[in-house]
């Protein structure tokens, strides 16, 4: 087989001008896709019959942690391609992942305790969904400080790698906690076998939201992409033309 | 359903509304420093290519 493909497609240049041509091919259908769910979610679904109003925070809490296990994972794939293959790309992948994997961790930890306060009558509790989630900010920030930490950029980017693909053992517990352990969290909504526990009104906002968010992430990962190309490239040749033109 | 009612949300409005505040909050920032930070790493680079350390 093959494989020129694969080296042109890694290789900055290329991947620097393909980022800034697909960054828009992210955000404006990310961009509708949320306008769509929100109003689905806020306006259109019905209110829970247990929860009232309060279930609609779902619409902004669950596609974030939802991202914010998503970015871990594809994050932990490109830094794992990039230590094995010693491609320097996915290294920068994962780099330019990290941050936004924060913040959205950082989001569905606040807004899962604004919606715990009327629901379970306390903003937080020490159970295992809640406090794996809390592992997983750690995780992010550790990341960043270790990479920020290290002068020479290669070990940075080694260091990185192991540490994000060692991190990747809290992604099942997450996930799995619901069922593992006692918790007030609620169960899985969609990812259920066999029937999502929810009806269609309120289900199609959700999956609208979940979808808007993952390409957002893609919008945001090509310009983040595109800073962090341009950092690691500072002294090549093909830079000169590119921003000379 | 009017506005009032539906800013309400139910009781929870003090509950619903920041949470999506925060959110759009976070969206919004997140593409402004992912546009800054590419911005700065162009000026930088520019700018050491017009010093003569970069490509020659």
């Amino acid at each position: 087989m093959n494989w020129t493909w694969l080296h042109k497609f890694a290789s900055p240049p290329h991947a620097y001008r393909l980022a800034g041509r697909l960054a828009p091919w992210f955000g404006w259908p990310a961009f509708l896709l949320i306008v769509a769910g929100l109003y689905g979610g806020l306006v259109l679904a019905p209110a829970d019959y247990q929860q009232g109003d309060a279930f609609r925070i779902l619409y902004v809490h669950a596609p974030s942690a939802w991202m914010s296990m998503f970015i871990y994972a594809t994050m932990s794939v490109a830094a794992a391609i990039g230590l094995i293959w010693r491609i320097k790309l996915a290294h920068a992948v994962a780099a330019a992942s990290a941050p936004v994997g924060a913040w959205f961790t950082f989001v569905a930890l606040t807004t899962g305790a604004v919606w715990g306060k009327p629901m379970w009558g306390t903003w937080w509790v020490w159970d295992a969904r809640l406090t794996s989630e809390l592992i997983l900010l750690f995780l992010y920030v550790g990341l960043i400080a270790l990479r920020a930490s290290i002068d020479d950029r290669d070990r940075a980017d080694r260091a990185s790698a192991v540490l994000a693909i060692v991190g990747v053992v809290n992604l099942p517990i997450i996930h799995y906690s619901v069922y593992w352990w006692n918790t007030l969290h609620q169960g899985a909504t969609i990812t259920k076998l066999g029937k999502p526990s929810i009806t269609g009104e309120m289900l199609w906002p959700l999956l609208t939201m979940m979808v808007a968010f993952t390409l957002y992430y893609g919008g945001v990962l090509m310009l983040r992409l595109r800073a962090e190309i341009l950092r690691r490239e500072r002294d090549a040749s093909w830079l000169q033309k590119e921003l000379a033109a | 359903m009017n506005l009032a009612e539906f800013l309400a949300m139910g009781k929870y409005g003090a509950y619903v509304w920041p949470c999506i505040a925060l959110t759009c909050a976070v969206l919004i920032w997140n593409v402004v420093a992912a546009r800054r930070l590419h911005a700065e790493a162009r000026r930088q680079a520019l700018r050491r290519l017009e010093t003569g350390r970069g490509a020659s």
